[in-house]
């Protein structure tokens, strides 16, 4: 990354002179010649620390800014999405190691902080040593999942690690009555799929945490240290072997890497910051479930981390925060709306060319739709009488526009399926048959999301979620801040 | 085997070498000495990469002895023989594509602590086209380059014996001639070397010894003078 970490020749004295070797300087002095491309090179020159920094304090502020306790509570679980995130790419984005039972060292950090913080036991430990005890013990169960798993690659060793997250999952969903091999007798560790409640809140010399504005500035810290603790590792001699044993494990093997311990490392590493949330996690709900530490969660850890680009500490930031405010944002039915339209608007204005054609599209798909509303008001009344998912006038012309039924039944589900079949068919075909086919399948997804999407607010946003990161990684397959693959062929 | 001045770099004894069932290397027995320069020539599946990767210990042999300087390394790990003063130039050269030229040459040197001056000068030296482009992203070069970082990466480990795994393959003619050049150049330096080629004209050429490897058997050896004016290699390799 940097040149100055190693010790280097000096400069040429003409070296500004003499042309570059197999460097074109037009293409080379491209981007200072358009506006983005100079601001581009000048952020370049900020050291990333910079930019560290003035996130974190930025996001000091957010407290500060509103009293509202809901977006302070959606900043505390942003941050805490950053700090998995950010565990998650030492294994994934540094070592390559896919680790699919990732969340589960943060449902072990968070049952460790609740074991040994609440009536289940009946202990009672400082936060002060609760923590480093949860996070030691975390590592040292990722040494061992990752201990059998370490000379396994690829798919191999995602389907162990997979197993391993559904099985804590399992055992802590079912360890209300436990017992070793049926020689003693039977403990509730767990609590079963009751959880464990009443955990203690964060306590230090006689001083709690007890509000979410609180919570939020201990993992703001908490996440700023780590970072700063990741940045230092990512510029060692272990980052840049993680980064070779991923690019080719064969490679740096041969180079006397010992790169089974590297991976050790790396997944004990990324556990020991998972079980640090977990903690964390624990001590503002109050309350932990196994049913917390499933697969969904680890889809979103990581989704934000192949968002932002795996193996890049800005785009951690970058992915969690876009990822977890899209799914708060679209926890509402109104705001994932205006989504949802935008985003039809937004792809079609970005795929279709030249502008006659974007406009009979659109311009199409409206007389169509006046066209139906007409035909079907006098055929079948009920598909005119709902109510539209969102207020105002948007609302009222979409009730004159698209079809609306407040209870679309059995028909609801078939115009769904329609609607997969119509893409598809849409997908198949070329040219102006494909534009005019565009018609009423846009107008048929209207009808679906108004009738069927809008009312099942919890799937349509996964949906939507989802469709945002295929149109993102089909701009970007990097992520974000992520830097383009380079492949020897 | 006594640790006298007699002592070869790398000796194989009688080594044989298995994929589950097949016999891959079969009693193959050979050694390199102190700043010599020995090439193993082969055709394809003859054996020349299991030799190589039996020497770096990724694989192991069911019988038979791998020693560096006298001493048995059969059972020990790669990294133990890297330390010991082993680098290798792999076969299509392996480089780390996103990584920079400098980064690829400090992680040569990852058992030095990622190199000193002197191992940047060293290779900088032999090729001062990298240090040109040293923050050039490795597999942004042309086949030529890369083959030049590879070698780089590997001397800044300061081997004592080089291997290098079909040097010539993927480069015109012309980058071949230059690339043995550069071998016996760095051969010269005193670093003994041990070259897998199908290029037995070229690498002959600069070679103090060779050996002929045959479905996992050595069939000839010797001077490398004399197996140039060899018939049977030439029927089988020279082409003419």
């Amino acid at each position: 990354m940097t040149e100055s970490e190693s010790p280097d020749l000096p400069a040429r004295p003409d070296e500004a002179q003499v042309p570059r070797i197999g460097v074109d300087e037009w293409v080379a002095t491209h981007a200072g010649r358009t506006q983005l491309g100079r601001l581009q090179q000048r952020l370049s020159g900020v050291p990333s620390l910079g930019f560290y920094f003035l996130f974190g304090a930025i996001a000091a502020f957010v407290p500060v800014m509103t009293g509202n306790a809901y977006v302070v509570r959606v900043g505390f679980d942003t941050l805490l999405y950053m700090l998995l995130a950010l565990g998650l790419n030492i294994t994934v984005g540094y070592a390559g190691l896919l680790d699919l039972g990732y969340i589960a060292f943060y449902g072990f950090g968070a049952y460790t902080y609740a074991m040994l913080a609440s009536p289940q036991f009946g202990i009672h430990w400082s936060t002060l040593a609760v923590i480093p005890v949860a996070v030691v013990a975390t590592a040292i169960l990722g040494f061992l999942v990752a201990l059998p798993s370490r000379r396994l690659v690829g798919d191999y060793l995602a389907i162990v690690t997979l197993f391993f997250g559904q099985l804590f999952v399992t055992v802590y969903q079912n360890g209300e009555s436990m017992s070793f091999l049926g020689f003693t007798r039977q403990v509730n560790a767990t609590g079963g799929p009751n959880g464990i409640p009443n955990i203690d809140p964060f306590h230090a010399f006689g001083a709690k945490v007890t509000t979410v504005r609180g919570y939020f500035y201990v993992a703001l810290i908490v996440f700023m240290l780590a970072l700063f603790a990741v940045y230092l590792v990512d510029r060692s001699r272990t980052g840049r072997a993680w980064k070779s044993l991923r690019e080719d494990p064969l490679a740096a093997e041969l180079m006397g890497m010992p790169v089974n311990r590297l991976k050790l490392v790396a997944f004990s590493f990324g556990a020991a910051i998972a079980g640090l949330a977990g903690t964390m996690f624990a001590a503002l709900n109050t309350a932990v479930f196994a049913a917390d530490f499933d697969v969904p969660t680890l889809i979103i850890v990581y989704a934000m981390l192949i968002l932002g680009g795996a193996g890049s500490l800005g785009g951690v930031i970058v992915g969690a925060l876009i990822v977890n405010v899209s799914l708060e944002v679209l926890r509402t039915p109104d705001h994932a709306t205006y989504v949802f339209y935008l985003l039809l608007l937004a792809t079609l204005v970005a795929k279709l060319r030249p502008w006659r054609v974007l406009a009979v599209v659109l311009g199409g798909t409206i007389g169509f739709g006046y066209v139906v509303h007409a035909i079907v008001s006098s055929a079948a009344p009920t598909w005119v009488h709902g109510s539209a998912s969102v207020g105002g006038w948007f609302g009222s012309w979409l009730e004159g526009w698209a079809l609306h039924n407040d209870t679309p039944g059995t028909v609801g589900k078939f115009l769904f399926v329609l609607l997969v079949l119509a893409i598809l068919g849409v997908m198949t075909l070329e040219g102006w048959w494909q534009k005019l086919a565009m018609i009423p399948t846009l107008y048929l997804a209207a009808v679906v999301w108004e009738n069927v999407l809008v009312v099942e607010p919890s799937v349509t946003r996964l949906i939507l979620v989802g469709v945002i990161l295929i149109v993102l990684m089909n701009a970007r397959p990097q992520g974000l801040l992520g830097t383009a693959r380079v492949e020897i062929v | 085997m006594s640790a006298n001045g007699d002592t070869p770099l790398l000796r194989l004894d009688g080594v044989d070498t298995f994929y589950g069932p097949i016999h891959i290397l079969q009693g193959l027995s050979l050694e390199v000495r102190a700043g010599e320069l020995v090439c193993l020539l082969g055709g394809n599946a003859s054996g020349k990469s299991t030799t190589l990767k039996t020497i770096l210990g990724i694989v192991t042999p069911r019988n038979g002895a791998v020693r560096l300087e006298g001493e048995d390394v059969t059972k020990r790990a790669t990294s133990y023989r890297i330390r010991k003063g082993l680098a290798i130039v792999p076969e299509n050269r392996r480089l780390f594509a996103p990584m920079t030229v400098l980064e690829n040459l400090q992680m040569g040197a990852f058992l030095h602590g990622g190199g000193t001056k002197e191992d940047f000068d060293r290779v900088y030296g032999l090729f001062p086209l990298l240090y040109e482009r040293r923050s050039q992203l490795a597999g942004t070069l042309s086949g030529g380059e890369q083959q030049m970082v590879a070698m780089g990466r590997a001397l800044m480990a300061k081997p004592k014996l080089l291997l290098m795994d079909e040097p010539s393959m993927g480069l015109a003619p012309i980058l071949v001639e230059r690339s043995f050049e550069i071998i016996k150049q760095v051969n010269d330096a005193g670093v003994a070397m041990l070259v897998v080629e199908q290029n037995a004209n070229v690498s002959l050429s600069i070679a103090d010894r060779g050996y002929v490897l045959s479905t996992g058997r050595l069939v000839l050896e010797g001077k490398a003078d004399e197996l140039r004016e060899n018939e049977d290699l030439r029927k089988a390799y020279l082409g003419r």
